[in-house]
């Protein structure tokens, strides 16, 4: 079975439109010739760092969601750090994360239906059933609480 | 019964109260709003470090990470928001450090 991984990287500012366009048919080759597959890229455009790398204030943010063989990101790493326009990269496994998180929301759903009908109601929710007001107060929070 | 017996706590309180700096510290603990996990509230699966917005209050200025006992996130959660922030911070997302 494959593997899902992440790959997010980042082109340095004073690159053209057509080098970051490169850097992208080089992972898709790289992708393809080693069995994988390049199942979505984004392009976050340009932003501003949240720190300087060097001389750069900002960069151009590219996502790529791949599925293949751990030889492959293995591959695609030794690349991006040779590469000189790539300011960073990170590569991150996510299908054994996104099983787990699936597997909450589901098991929240069934349990709900479970108790919903339980309590003589339809499994799903009505509009305009029940008090679930959002708390004005809550809206606000700013993580600092003592 | 029971609640007229529970209004006289605060305004019954009156003599008690004088019962010194520990007994108003104890009152102060009591009154303090119970801290609750935003993930868990909001039932947020999934802390993804590309998620900028979400993780933004739990760093702040300075640039560390808010701690569990101040932000009330609940233990996993607060694990899973740390490895997320951590990754953020590889990708510049989110600061090391500011001054």
């Amino acid at each position: 079975m494959k593997r899902q991984y992440e790959l997010v990287y980042l082109v340095s500012s004073d690159a053209t439109e057509e080098q970051i366009q490169g850097l992208h048919a080089q992972v898709e080759e790289t992708t393809t010739r080693m069995s994988g597959q390049l199942d979505k890229t984004e392009n976050w455009g340009r932003r501003k760092l949240a720190y300087e790398i060097g001389p750069h204030k900002e960069a151009t943010y590219v996502l790529e969601l791949i599925s293949g063989s751990g030889e492959l990101m293995k591959e695609l790493d030794r690349r991006l750090r040779v590469s000189d326009q790539v300011l960073r990269h990170l590569i991150v496994r996510i299908d054994l994360e996104n099983r787990v998180v699936d597997r909450t929301r589901t098991r929240r759903k069934t349990v709900s239906e479970r108790r919903r009908v339980a309590r003589g109601l339809p499994p799903e929710r009505q509009p305009g059933e029940g008090p679930r007001v959002e708390d004005t107060d809550e809206a606000g929070f700013d993580g600092a609480e003592v | 019964m029971r609640e007229t017996g529970r209004r006289s706590g605060p305004g019954g309180g009156r003599g008690a109260a004088r019962g010194g700096d520990k007994k108003d510290a104890q009152r102060r603990t009591l009154f303090r709003r119970r801290k609750i996990c935003k993930f868990c509230a909001d039932k947020i699966d999934d802390i993804n470090y590309k998620d900028v917005k979400l993780l933004g209050p739990f760093v702040p200025e300075r640039g560390k990470i808010l701690p569990r006992r101040i932000s009330g996130t609940c233990a996993m959660h607060q694990r899973k928001l740390q490895t997320a922030i951590k990754r953020a911070r590889q990708l510049a997302l989110v600061p090391y450090v500011t001054e």
